[in-house]
């Protein structure tokens, strides 16, 4: 099968504004004939159902929490990014659009990456017309901050909650729609199945959480906004009900899932502290702007850090890239915080974690500066850690955040089931094998905000789409299958818990699709996996019964579908012999331990289909061309 | 070092059945861990053994979505101040103790099963009318209008409530004027908020009182718990718009 993006022709700058101007368009009287169902109520949701309702399409939406509020772009802390030119340092969409490319490490659709650069400065108007209150300066003007992987100052921000700022945005925006009657909200249900009616998305099979109930919703699109998969690693810094439950039984329906191997590991998490964790907890990624990066320059230095006098600390970021110094994209300094470690300078009593010192910043700009950037910051990680980070540095290691990796889609968010779209983290289109800062949220809400309500548009105005109702053979048989998944899982009875495994299966993606990859460590993963998926289903146990509010039923599906997952996740990063962004195949890197690509081999996207539990997926490659930006080694030195 | 701790935990099978306190004894309990760990770890063992696991609700513990909330020993998300349940750590407890954990108890929180409760009752509250009414698309230059940065800041200070309904449960009315009045005033300081000002808190006011939460009468126990600090002040400035709104 040949992928086609459907990239329009033309000049990059020009791409997006002809296939605006392509696209069919549905007559307002017209609009409310159409069912869309948006599965997923985080910022890529949220926005395209408070667009779609805004238009006057019928739209229902499904969220697992008692509250669309509550979905996890709700914790992102740092900031978006929009190429405003606001501080008048050279920024532009096309910089922003090149960072970004860079950034991703050239495994990014470069048409794709451009419009998001074009539509981060809609965004940033549409946010603040919303009412999101981002910090400003003393003239009443929009303040920035900077990020990782870029020399402009463009990262817009509301104090360390930006993500909840924005999420509460398209949140109330979506509830005006409710308030009109375009959108219907039903919350604490999961969705189980996509239904394919003549090869169409034409609705969902989801549970009731609290009933239990499988209840049938037929539509004319379905858009699936349910994020990543990070939680494959059991710890990360994702909420503990983040899941790729949605996104694989769509998958299993026909939808590919593309470069499931880039995966983000975030240099600024603190700390395991012990074997009852549960998740771990970021610290934002703009404390770099501020914080400095350090170890001991010798082995095993266990002294507490103010007793290392500074010339006996190793700043090592700084060393190694002078010109973005701590501010070095995630991948990089994830890897480099690996390497000291590894070389036994780590720093607390496991020697997994480096310093990440605000010493000189408060010397420099007073403790009530830094207080009035990070001061949530200091005092989350002051209650978790029970140390004074105004006072001592803090301990930093890295840890799962982010997968660039999704359902294939493309250039208008279609995945290759018509009909399914595929938003936000849930789609691998715009962040190549690394995300940059502040990019996730601006990736959500374009897809939601300015790109989703054109392409879905055009689908419905150009598919021939027969009624389906919910009694349709194509429900009845999805619902069957749920039910059978439910009632196998229920009968196990076996000795071990849910959780149990999922930190199994966690441990085996952590020790062989982490940080460093290796042929024989991925090659064993996979046999591991396999093994594991045959105990969980003769050895789980669950509790409960299906017909009532049960999180241990709902945890047991979401922790079986990672069983079957991370074999593609794990033989993806198999099949990709060569490093790139979060990808790192120690087989693969330059002298100075950089990530080392092929781009005569592997400059493609790699998209799998689904060929049955155990059986190998199918591998289908789309091409990867640069037509503006050159790919060459990225340099951050 | 390992604490033991006891437990009195709400157990009740569903909406509207009788529920009773149950006992539980939680050990190898860490300093370390979260409260939310603690239960984790309590529930592991209650599934070995083949026992209903305790029902609670949490979602991105670290404090933000929302989602837990649990009574502990009488005080919404426990004894830290500004802290949500998640973020409460077992180092604030002493090895031997006896907590009781219950649910946010409000007439308009009806209890779904064990500790979890339904808030969607705050959904429609917001759905009154919490928002600008501005479609995708219409914006105007975001720097267009200056906004002085104390009023940004203090419409940040109200923005930031987390819809946990912990105001809710401590009040002895349970009344819902905290979070009403968090929304009212963090679009009503804001230039975009103006234009629906007055119509949007008369419309909250009466969704909220529709919905059974009860009437504020200035205690100050819904600030004294909510984890984001969020000030009674709010409240005061709700009662003023809501005056003026309806003698206009």
């Amino acid at each position: 099968m040949v992928l086609d993006s459907k990239t329009p022709v033309g000049p990059i700058t020009d791409k997006w504004d002809r296939r605006k101007f392509e696209n069919k368009l549905v007559n307002p009287a017209n609009r409310r004939k159409f069912q869309v169902i948006v599965v997923g109520t985080g910022l890529a949701g949220a926005s395209a159902a408070a667009s779609l309702g805004e238009l006057g399409y019928p739209v229902k939406v499904f969220g697992i929490h008692d509250s669309p509020r509550r979905a996890h772009s709700i914790a992102a802390q740092g900031g978006i990014n929009a190429a405003k030119n606001y501080r008048n340092d050279g920024d532009s969409v096309y910089r922003l659009f090149y960072d970004t490319i860079k950034g991703g490490d050239y495994r990014a659709r470069e048409a794709n990456v451009y419009r998001l650069a074009q539509a981060s400065v809609s965004i940033i108007d549409q946010c603040v017309a919303q009412g999101v209150p981002f910090a400003r300066e003393y003239g009443g003007l929009l303040d920035n901050r900077s990020f990782g992987g870029a020399q402009v100052s463009r990262t817009f921000y509301a104090r360390g909650q930006t993500g909840q700022q924005l999420l509460l945005g398209a949140y109330q925006s979506m509830m005006r729609q409710v308030d009109a009657g375009t959108v219907t909200l039903f919350q604490r249900r999961e969705m189980l199945d996509l239904v394919v009616v003549n090869n169409q998305a034409r609705g969902i099979v989801c549970r009731n959480l609290v009933t239990g109930e499988l209840e049938s919703h037929e539509a004319d699109a379905v858009l699936l906004c349910t994020g990543g998969y990070g939680t494959v690693f059991y710890l990360s810094t994702n909420a503990v009900n983040s899941n790729v439950t949605a996104a694989w039984r769509a998958h299993k329906r026909g939808a590919f899932f593309a470069n499931p191997c880039f995966t983000q590991i975030h240099p600024t998490c603190i700390p395991v502290s012990g074997d009852h964790q549960s998740k771990l907890t970021l610290m934002s990624e703009s404390l770099r702007n501020d914080g400095r990066v350090w170890v001991p320059k010798t082995q095993g230095d266990k002294r507490p850090p103010a007793q290392i006098p500074d010339s006996e600390r190793d700043y090592y970021l700084e060393r190694r890239y002078p010109a973005f110094g701590n501010l070095v994209p995630r991948d990089v300094a994830s890897r480099a915080a690996k390497a000291v470690c590894d070389e036994g300078r780590g720093a607390g009593d496991s020697g997994l974690s480096v310093y990440l010192d605000f010493a000189d910043a408060i010397e420099r700009h007073g403790a009530d500066t830094i207080k009035a950037r990070y001061g949530n910051l200091f005092d989350m990680y002051a209650r978790i850690t029970d140390e004074n980070p105004y006072q001592v540095p803090m301990r930093i290691y890295p840890a799962v955040h982010y997968t660039m990796g999704g359902l294939w889609v493309d250039y208008n968010l279609q995945s290759t089931v018509p009909g399914l779209f595929v938003l936000g983290e849930a789609n691998f289109s715009d962040h190549g094998a690394n995300r940059l800062g502040a990019s996730a949220l601006m990736q959500g809400l374009a897809d939601g905000y300015f790109v989703a309500p054109y392409t879905v548009a055009n689908y419905l105005g150009g598919a021939t789409l027969p009624p389906v109702a919910a009694s349709h053979d194509a429900f009845g048989a999805a619902r069957a299958e749920a039910q059978g998944r439910i009632d196998k899982v229920l009968r196990v009875k076996g000795k071990r818990t849910v959780r149990e495994f999922h930190r199994a299966i966690g441990a085996i993606c952590w020790d062989h699709v982490g940080m460093a990859r290796t042929e024989a460590g991925l090659s064993g993963a996979i046999a591991q996996i396999r093994g594991l998926r045959e105990e969980f289903w003769q050895d789980v146990t669950v509790p409960g019964e299906a017909n009532n509010l049960n999180p241990g039923l709902d945890y047991a599906g979401r922790v079986a579908d990672y069983m079957e997952f991370a074999e593609v996740l794990a033989l993806d990063a198999l099949e990709r012999r060569e490093s790139c962004g979060g990808h790192f195949r120690e087989e693969f890197q330059t002298p100075d331990g950089e990530a080392l690509r092929k781009d005569d081999e592997y400059s493609y996207v790699a998209a799998w289909e689904f060929k049955g539990v155990g059986a190998p997926p199918a591998l289908h490659k789309e091409p990867l061309v640069f037509e503006e930006v050159h790919p060459t080694q990225r340099s951050y030195k | 070092m390992a604490m033991t701790v006891k437990l009195k935990v709400w157990r009740q099978a569903g909406p509207g059945q009788p529920g009773k306190l149950v006992d539980y004894v939680a050990d190898a309990v860490h300093a370390d861990m979260s409260f939310l760990e603690m239960l984790d770890v309590v529930n592991e063992s209650l599934i070995k053994r083949g026992e209903d696991p305790i029902a609670f609700d949490s979602d991105c513990r670290e404090g933000i979505c929302g989602s837990c909330g649990l009574v502990i020993d009488g005080i919404p998300h426990g004894p830290d101040k500004g802290a949500t349940t998640c973020q409460v750590h077992m180092r604030r407890f002493k090895s031997g103790e006896t907590i009781t954990v219950e649910p946010f108890r409000a007439k308009a929180f009806p209890i779904l099963k064990d500790l979890v409760v339904d808030r969607s009752a705050f959904d429609r509250i917001i759905a009154a009318g919490g928002y600008v009414s501005m479609n995708v698309g219409g914006a105007p230059d975001a720097n267009s209008l200056p906004i002085p940065k104390d009023v940004a800041d203090q419409a940040m200070d109200s923005a930031q409530c987390i819809g946990c309904g912990a105001c809710v449960a401590a009040c002895k009315n349970a009344a819902a004027h905290l979070f009403t009045s968090a929304k009212i005033t963090h679009l009503g300081l804001l230039p975009q908020g103006e234009a629906e000002r007055d119509r949007r808190v008369v419309r909250m006011v009466d969704q909220m009182d529709g919905e059974g939460f009860g009437s504020c009468s200035n205690e100050g126990e819904c600030e004294a718990v909510c984890p984001k600090e969020i000030s009674i002040s709010n409240i005061a400035r709700m009662n003023r718009d809501f005056l003026k709104a309806i003698v206009s």
